[in-house]
C-alpha cells in the first residue's frame, strides 16, 4: 500500500474543501450572518494544513486499485469530519454526532436530517448543507479529477471507486475529460433547473438551493415541509429534474456531446428506469385516488413521490406514510431498486437488477434445457461472467449490511417498519422512511451508535459497498 | 492527436504506453477483453471490445474524429481490413502491420491501393537493423530517417584512418563518395563542418547518405568495414528469411540451422545461395561441426528467446563473432543488457519506434512543415526533416546563391523519392523534403534557415 501518494491526494481535498466552503463564507458576508465566522475557521484551518501538507510529495506514484478504494474511502470520511466542523462550531446543530450525521447525510445525497425545524437556520448554514448534496452527488474526487492535472494513470482507479455502477466506463479516451464532460453536463443541468424555478416564481436562494438538493439527488429542503408548499408547476419541475438526477448521464453525453439520439433513446437501462417510474406512478395513482378529489392530483402526487424515492431523492409533497399499505410497499421496492448507474442516485441500481433479472431467467431456463448456454445482455452486449459474479456478491453484502445495520437499530427503541425502512432509506442514500422516521419525521430521536451504523450505511451504500469495506479487511493495509 | 489502436498484443501495449505517455488521446480495440481490461487498468486510455475491422466498433472506438489508426492484430488481413475500413469512412491516417512475405512482396501497390500511411513490417525491422549491424560492426550507432531512405552512421575515426587531417573538401575529392559528413563530435563539442574543417584521431563523425553509398565510402575509406563475411544463423524463422536476403545481396556468405525439415526446404528454394543446415541449433556438436569457430557473426533468431540467450552466450565463450540476439517476448531488458551479449533486437521495440516516428512527424506536420526530428549527439544536433510548401523562398535557387545561416547544412534532398546529396548547384522545388542538419534547435519550416 502507498501511503504517501494517498496522504497527498487526501491534503489535496482538504485544498479543495477550502475553496467550497469559501461560499458560504461569502454569503454570511452578505447576509450579515455570525455562522460565517464557524466556516471562515474551518477555511483557515484546511488551507494552513493543507500547505503544509502538500510540500510533503509522494514518495512513489504506484497506484493500484486498492489504492483508489482506500483513498475514495478516506476521502469521504475526512469529508463528513470537515464538513460537519462549521454546523458544530456555530452551534446551529449542538451535538456533534448530529452535526456529522447532517454532513455524511448531505454528501451521500441521502437528505435523512436530524433536524426537527430546518427552518430556523442562517442562510449560510442551509446553503452549506445542500450544497454538500450537489459536491456529493458527482462526487469530490471526480471534480479533482476533472480540474487538476493528475498525472499517471491513477486517476481512472478514483473514478472508477467514486462513481457508482457494476462497470464505470469511460465517456472519452483520457479519465479527465471524461470528468469534464460529466461536470459539465451537470453543472448545464443544475443551472437550467435553477432557471425554470425562478421563473416559475421562486426566490433566486431557495432555486440555487434547492436545485443542488435535486440534481444531487439529495433530499434536504429548507422548508419543514419540504416541497409540500410550493405551487404545483414548481412541484412538476421537481419531478421532472430529480428523474433527470437519476438517470444514467450516459444518456446525456449521447444527446448532448456525441449527437447520438438514436443511442441515446436505445439506452436500455434509462429506459427501464423511466417505464419503472411511470408504471409505479400509475399503480400509486390509482391506490391513492380516494384520498384525492381527481386523478390528475393523485397522479401528480403519486409521480412526485416515486420520483423522489426512486431517483433516491427523498423530498415529500404529502405524508405518504399515511397512504395504503401497497403504495407504501411499492415506494419501498422502488427506493431498494433506486437510481440507474454513471447518476447521482443511489440504491441498488436498475442496471444490477436487470442483470440479476434476466441471470435468475437463465437459471430458469437451466432446468428445461441443462445444456443451454446464455448470458444476461444489457445495452446489446452480452454481460461478463466478472461482471455477473461481482453483482451477485454485491446483492450478497448489500443484504449482510442491511440485516446487520437493522439488527442494531433494533436494539434502539423504534418499531420493526421504522428500523426496517431506516436501514433501507440510509444504505440506498433516499432519506425519508416509514413510521417515526417518515417524511414529516427525522432522525434525531435515534441513538448515538444507531446513528453511526446509518452514517457507515450512508457512506457504504454512496460508495458501492467495496471502498468503505476493504478499510475493514486486515489484508488491505498489509504491505505484502 | 486521436489513435485508435486495435489489437492489444506486445506491440499494441508498447504503442499505448509510449502514445498514452506523450499525451495523446488513445483509444485501444481488442477482441480479448481481459487483454484490453489490463491496458486499461494500467493507462489513461479508453478500451473498446470487439473485431476492430467492424465497421460499428470502429464508430463506437470514435473512427470518425480520430487522426490516425494503427492496426496491430496478429493477423495481416485483419489489420489491412481494418485499415480500409477506417480509411474510407473517418479519413484517417491509417498504420497497418503487414509480417507475410507475400503481401510485403507487393507492398507498395497494396499501401498505394489501400491509402495506408504506412506498413510496418516487425520481421523486416528486425532483419533490416540486423543487417545494418553486420554491415558496420565498427559503427557506434546507425539512425533511418526519410522513411528509411536515409541513414546517418556514427563513426570514430580510428588512428591512421586515410580521413585523419584532412579537410572535409579533400576527403571528397579524394574518396569521391556521395555522401556528407553532417556532424563532428570531438570530446564535449559538436560541430557542423564547413568545407575546410579537418577531421582529427578520435573524432566521431556522423555520415548521412543512402545505404548504398554509405557503404561505398566506408569501403573507398578503405576500413575493414568487416562486414562479416560470413554469418552463422540459427533458426530460419522470417527474421532470418530477410536478414539472409539482404546479407546474400550484400555478398555475405550465410549459413542457416533450422530444425524444422519442411521449412529448410522452402528456405533453401527461396534462398539458393544459403547454406541451409536441417538441424537442431542447439546441438552443440552441429554448430561445430558446423563451424562455430571460425563464424564471423553469430545471429540467434530462435522463437525461444531464452534459448537465443544462451547462445549467444555459448558462442561468446568460444569466439569473438559478432553476436546479435534476438528477443520477442521477454521484457526483462536490463537484465538482458548486463548479460553483454552484443547487440540485442527487440522486434516488438523496433515496431513502436517505427511507428511513434510516424506520429511525432504527424503532430510535428500539424503545426509546422517538419516531417521528423532527429536528435543526434546528445541532443546537441537537431536533424530535422522539412516538407517544402509552394510559395517557400528556397524554391528554385541554387543552394550556393541562398543566404543560409551558419551552422546549418542541408543534407539531403528527397526528391519524389530519389534521394541526392547537395552540392552548390543544386535546386529544392516543390514537394520535396529535405534533411537539415543544425545546431540552432528550434526552426520549424525551411524558410527558417535563411538569414
Amino acid at each position: 500500500m502507498n501511503f504517501s501518494i494517498i496522504r497527498y491526494i487526501l491534503f489535496r481535498v482538504l485544498e479543495f474543501v477550502a475553496l467550497f466552503l469559501s461560499l458560504p463564507c461569502l454569503l454570511a458576508v452578505i447576509y450579515h450572518e455570525k455562522a460565517g465566522f464557524a466556516f471562515a475557521a474551518v477555511m483557515a484551518v484546511c488551507i494552513v494544513v493543507a500547505e503544509i501538507g502538500k510540500q510533503f510529495k509522494p514518495k512513489s506514484n504506484v497506484f493500484y486499485a486498492r489504492e483508489g478504494f482506500v483513498t475514495v474511502s478516506l476521502t469521504w470520511i475526512l469529508l463528513s469530519v470537515v464538513g460537519a466542523l462549521p454546523f458544530y462550531i456555530s452551534r446551529e446543530i449542538p451535538c456533534f454526532v448530529d452535526a456529522l450525521y447532517e454532513t455524511v447525510s448531505g454528501f451521500t445525497t441521502t437528505g435523512a436530517t436530524i433536524l426537527s425545524d430546518v427552518e430556523h437556520l442562517s442562510k449560510s448554514v442551509q446553503f452549506w448543507r445542500l450544497f454538500t448534496h450537489w459536491i456529493g452527488g458527482m462526487g469530490m474526487l471526480v471534480f479533482i479529477i476533472a480540474v487538476l492535472p493528475l498525472s499517471g494513470g491513477y486517476n481512472m482507479h478514483l473514478m472508477r471507486a467514486e462513481s457508482p455502477g457494476p462497470s464505470v466506463g469511460k465517456l472519452v479516451p483520457r479519465v479527465q475529460a471524461t470528468a469534464k464532460i460529466l461536470y459539465g453536463i451537470y453543472i448545464g443541468i443544475t443551472l437550467l433547473q435553477i432557471i425554470l424555478l425562478i421563473a416559475a416564481g421562486m426566490s433566486v436562494y431557495d432555486s440555487v438551493v434547492l436545485s443542488f438538493s435535486t440534481m444531487g439527488t439529495g433530499g434536504f429542503g429548507v422548508l419543514n415541509s419540504s416541497i409540500g408548499s410550493y405551487s404545483i408547476v414548481v412541484q412538476v419541475i421537481f419531478t421532472v429534474f430529480m428523474i433527470l438526477g437519476g438517470m444514467n448521464f450516459n444518456v446525456y453525453y449521447l444527446l448532448l456531446v456525441a449527437r447520438k439520439p438514436k443511442e441515446a433513446l436505445k439506452h436500455e437501462e434509462a429506459r427501464t428506469y423511466l417505464m419503472l417510474i411511470l408504471i409505479s406512478s400509475a399503480l400509486i395513482a390509482w391506490n391513492i385516488r380516494g384520498y384525492y378529489p381527481n386523478f390528475a392530483l393523485a397522479f401528480k402526487d403519486a409521480a412526485f413521490q416515486v420520483a423522489s424515492i426512486g431517483s433516491s431523492t427523498g423530498f415529500s409533497t404529502t405524508n405518504f406514510d399515511l397512504w395504503p399499505s401497497f403504495s407504501k410497499a411499492l415506494l419501498i421496492v422502488v427506493m431498494a431498486i433506486g437510481a440507474c448507474a454513471g447518476s447521482t442516485g443511489g440504491g441498488f441500481k436498475v442496471s444490477r437488477v436487470m442483470i440479476l433479472w434476466q441471470d435468475m431467467k437463465n437459471e430458469l431456463l437451466r432446468v428445461v434445457h441443462p445444456q443451454i448456454v446464455k448470458k444476461p445482455h444489457l445495452e446489446g452486449r452480452a454481460v461478463e461472467d466478472e461482471t455477473l459474479r461481482s453483482i451477485q456478491s454485491y446483492l450478497m453484502i448489500y443484504l449482510l449490511i442491511c440485516v446487520i445495520s437493522f439488527l442494531i437499530l433494533s436494539v434502539d427503541k423504534y418499531d420493526f417498519t421504522t428500523n426496517l425502512t431506516a436501514v433501507m432509506a440510509n444504505i440506498n442514500n433516499t432519506g425519508p422512511g416509514l413510521g417515526a422516521v417518515g417524511p414529516v419525521c427525522n432522525y434525531g430521536g435515534y441513538s448515538a451508535l444507531s446513528k453511526l451504523v446509518l452514517m457507515f450505511d450512508m457512506i457504504t451504500g454512496r460508495l458501492e459497498l467495496l471502498p468503505m469495506l476493504i478499510l475493514f479487511s486486515p489484508k488491505t493495509w498489509k504491505k505484502f | 492527436m486521436h489513435i485508435i489502436i486495435v489489437g492489444c498484443g506486445n506491440v499494441g501495449s508498447t504503442l499505448t504506453q509510449q502514445l498514452s505517455s506523450e499525451g495523446h488521446n488513445i483509444t485501444i480495440v481488442d477482441v480479448d477483453n481481459r487483454r484490453m481490461q489490463n491496458l486499461v487498468n494500467n493507462y489513461d486510455v479508453m478500451g473498446v471490445l470487439g473485431n476492430g475491422a467492424s465497421f460499428s466498433v470502429q464508430s463506437e472506438a470514435g473512427v470518425n474524429n480520430a487522426h490516425l489508426l494503427i492496426a496491430v492484430t496478429g493477423s495481416d488481413e485483419v489489420n489491412l481490413l481494418c485499415c480500409l475500413i477506417a480509411k474510407k469512412t473517418g479519413g484517417c491516417h491509417t498504420i497497418a502491420r503487414v509480417r507475410n512475405p507475400i503481401y510485403n512482396m507487393e507492398i507498395g501497390y497494396i499501401k498505394e491501393e489501400l491509402g495506408l500511411s504506412m506498413v510496418v513490417n516487425p520481421e523486416l525491422a528486425a532483419a533490416q537493423e540486423m543487417a545494418r549491424l553486420l554491415k558496420f560492426p565498427s559503427a557506434i550507432a546507425i539512425g533511418t530517417f526519410t522513411k528509411g531512405r536515409v541513414e546517418v552512421v556514427k563513426y570514430r575515426v580510428e588512428a591512421g584512418s586515410i580521413l585523419c587531417d584532412q579537410t572535409l573538401q579533400q576527403i571528397n575529392s579524394k574518396l569521391k563518395a556521395d555522401i556528407l559528413i553532417c556532424s563532428v563530435e570531438r570530446g564535449d563539442q559538436v560541430f557542423i563542418p564547413g568545407g575546410n574543417f579537418i577531421i582529427r584521431e578520435r573524432d566521431e563523425i556522423s555520415i548521412v547518405g543512402t545505404q548504398q553509398k554509405t557503404v561505398e565510402f566506408f569501403k573507398k575509406m578503405g576500413v575493414a568495414v568487416a562486414a562479416a563475411k560470413n554469418v552463422m544463423i540459427v533458426g530460419g524463422g522470417e527474421i532470418a528469411f530477410y536478414l539472409a536476403k539482404q546479407l546474400i545481396s550484400m555478398g555475405i556468405r550465410v549459413k542457416i540451422i533450422e530444425i524444422d525439415k519442411e521449412r529448410c526446404m522452402t528456405l533453401s528454394e527461396l534462398l539458393p545461395e544459403a547454406a541451409v543446415i536441417n538441424g537442431d541449433g542447439t546441438d552443440r556438436d552441429l554448430l561445430m561441426q558446423e563451424g562455430l569457430i571460425q563464424t564471423e557473426a553469430f545471429v540467434s533468431l530462435t522463437n525461444v528467446d531464452e534459448e537465443n540467450i544462451m547462445l549467444s552466450l555459448f558462442a561468446k565463450s568460444l569466439t569473438k563473432a559478432k553476436l546479435i540476439t534476438n528477443v520477442h517476448r521477454i521484457t526483462y531488458d536490463e537484465i538482458i543488457d548486463s548479460l553483454d551479449i552484443g547487440s540485442v533486437i527487440y522486434p516488438k521495440y523496433l515496431t513502436a519506434e517505427y511507428i511513434i516516428k510516424y506520429v511525432r512527424a504527424m503532430v510535428n506536420s500539424l503545426g509546422s512543415n517538419i516531417e521528423t526530428l532527429y536528435r543526434l549527439n546528445d541532443n546537441k544536433v537537431e536533424a530535422l526533416e522539412f516538407y517544402v510548401k509552394k510559395d517557400s523562398p528556397v524554391i528554385g535557387i541554387p543552394l550556393q546563391d541562398l543566404k543560409i545561416k551558419p551552422d546549418i547544412l542541408i543534407c539531403a534532398i528527397n526528391h519524389k523519392g530519389h534521394i541526392t546529396i547537395p552540392g552548390g548547384q543544386s535546386i529544392i522545388s516543390i514537394g520535396d523534403t529535405v534533411i537539415v542538419v543544425t545546431t540552432n534547435t528550434g526552426l520549424n519550416d525551411i524558410r527558417d534557415i535563411l538569414k
